[in-house]
């Protein structure tokens, strides 16, 4: 096994771990924000792809869009929300539901299963070719970083505000919140917007870093996303309480993932098992704080009638 | 103050589980009111409040706070009339939030919530003084997660929050039942000081007769979703444990004896 083929294959792998992060924030405001599980990105981030690569071939600027990607991706969460409040379906499914509806939504857009965007002829901001040998600021690993660190910023100081904060109590205690004035299903349905837009804009600059945007980019990518969010909690969540270094976190979770993920390749494992080793990794990432808390938790603390006290 | 009219309400209707919660249930509040709500399991007691605060829509009936209608009022707006403290401990609070960030929620109840800071400086140190006159040494804790607190400490600060934006009506669902004697003890003497200094009308749910007599100026005993038995000034404050029972006997025949019990 040549090492140097593994060494020059980490930076692509770290600024694909980059541009991922975005998603994973993305699905760390819903699973952990608001806890609900949303299915929608697993269509969401193709959808993000398509809308930005069709319309740069209709002659948009690159910014243009991208922020038509990340508007198309709020509308997903919308429907998503609006399953889910107005309609009174399940988080999980109504996420399902959308996220079935955006395979024909995607192919439409795009009029067919995939479409290309040649770095040539398109003025892309992130691409596979510009990892090395080009000026740092067109390094799509520093553009992706600089956009990330704007969003955390954004992200930090809206969940501070009023409604930020009232959004978080949605998540952490509907009932509490709706007791103290706070319309839950507004801020369900604005999280999931939040959260989507940034799922869509994950898959804009994914489509232009690799070139394309494909019907099945998006397949599994819930899964990354909770691997990313419960790698960084895994490795970061003792020194990181802070929610915008949690949301860095999260980023860094997103890379280490890439990271391995490149390692395991190296390895010449079968890349067709890759899918299932990512469930199976993930799945007991989830069972293990279950595990923790049904087979090591300390009986004595629980002794007495005062325990609630 | 608070109109409770002809108020109906049937749990898993047309089911085997089919059952009455509240039963054509008047109630008339008159300002400042404090008033103790005592009754068996399944008297309707938790449904009445839940019915005013609006977790479920009724499914007859009217209720009026000020003479506004808002029977039809979703949950979250009534909450700018209402301050509501929960049975359950881990229920009224944000666990995973600052004591001050849940301060602040409460402290927003009613207003809408836009893009303005969820917290400011200035208003921390008011809650900082706020907690201290809990006088359970919060006020060294502010940014701790509530989640970290007892049940008792949990409780306290709910009912700070309830009462921080004055509301019209409060509600005590049990709010001392999961505590401990001395923590019950402490916080029902909170409550009631948080009462009488704001002059709030409150309805009051406990098992506890006593705390019913020794707390308010007015006490009603439910039964079978309807109010049975409604007393008020000096008639209540030289009521006996004894009075109740005989009174809840007379009225409710068969089923005092397992009742009692759950009333003591």
């Amino acid at each position: 096994m040549d090492i140097m083929a593994l060494v020059n294959a980490l930076p692509g792998a770290a600024a694909q771990g980059l541009i991922w992060a975005i998603m994973a924030i993305g699905v760390y405001i819903t699973y952990r924000v608001l806890d609900i599980a949303d299915l929608t990105v697993d269509g969401t981030l193709c959808t993000g792809g398509a809308v930005c690569v069709v319309c740069m071939m209709n002659g948009c600027n690159v910014w243009v869009a991208i922020l038509a990607a990340t508007c198309a991706g709020l509308l997903a969460g919308l429907v998503t929300g609006i399953f889910h409040t107005f309609m009174g379906i399940q988080a999980i499914l109504a996420g399902i539901l959308t996220q079935l509806a955006l395979w024909s939504v995607n192919l439409k857009i795009m009029g067919k299963a995939n479409q290309a965007i040649n770095v040539d002829k398109y003025d892309l901001i992130v691409s596979l070719r510009y990892i090395k040998g080009v000026p740092l600021y067109q390094n799509t690993i520093f553009v992706v970083a600089v956009i990330i660190a704007v969003l955390i910023a954004v992200l930090y100081w809206f969940f501070g505000t009023e409604l930020g904060c009232g959004i978080r109590a949605t998540g952490c205690n509907a009932a509490m919140a709706r007791a103290q004035g706070i319309n839950t299903n507004r801020n369900k349905v604005l999280g999931l917007m939040i959260s989507n837009g940034l799922v869509a804009l994950s898959g804009a600059l994914l489509a232009q870093y690799q070139g394309f945007a494909d019907i099945n980019m998006g397949r599994g990518s819930i899964v990354i996303g909770l691997a990313a969010v419960i790698i960084g909690e895994a490795l970061l969540s003792r020194i990181f309480r802070n929610f915008a270094l949690k949301l860095v976190s999260v980023a860094v979770g997103s890379i280490v993932y890439y990271l391995v993920y490149q390692v395991v390749i190296w390895c010449k494992v079968d890349t067709d098992l890759l899918k299932a080793f990512s469930a199976v990794v993930v799945a007991i990432f989830l069972a293990v704080p279950y595990w923790k808390a049904k087979y090591f938790t300390r009986v004595d603390v629980r002794k007495g009638g005062s325990g609630r006290a | 103050m608070l109109e409770l009219k002809n108020i109906y309400k049937t749990f898993n209707a047309g089911t085997v589980n089919e059952k009455v919660a509240l039963n054509g249930l008047d109630l008339t509040l008159e300002d400042g009111d404090f008033v103790t709500v005592i009754g068996g399991n399944g008297a309707g007691k938790s449904t009445m409040l839940n019915a005013v605060a609006g977790v479920w829509p009724i499914d007859m009936g009217r209720i009026l706070i000020d003479g506004k209608d808002i029977t039809r009022l979703p949950e979250h707006k009534r909450a700018q009339y209402i301050g509501r403290v929960f049975q359950d401990p881990m229920m009224g609070t944000a666990a995973t939030m600052g004591i001050d960030e849940n301060l602040a929620l409460a402290a927003r109840r009613g207003a809408s919530r836009t893009l303005r800071p969820g917290i400011s400086k200035k208003e921390r140190e008011g809650y900082r003084a706020q907690l201290a006159s809990l006088g359970l040494g919060l006020e060294t804790r502010m940014t701790s997660k509530v989640g970290l607190l007892s049940g008792g400490q949990r409780q306290a600060i709910t009912l700070l929050m309830a009462t921080l934006k004055k509301p019209k009506l409060l509600l005590l669902d049990e709010h001392t039942a999961a505590l401990d004697p001395k923590t019950a003890a402490k916080v029902l003497e909170l409550s009631e000081k948080i009462v009488q200094e704001h002059h709030l009308t409150t309805l009051m749910i406990t098992h506890n007769m006593k705390d019913a007599i020794k707390y308010g100026n007015r006490l009603i005993m439910m039964y079978e979703g309807r109010i049975i038995y409604d007393v008020r000034g000096e008639e209540k404050r030289a009521l006996h444990v004894s009075d109740l029972l005989a009174r809840f006997e007379q009225i409710s025949g068969d089923a005092a004896a397992n009742d009692r019990m759950l009333l003591s």
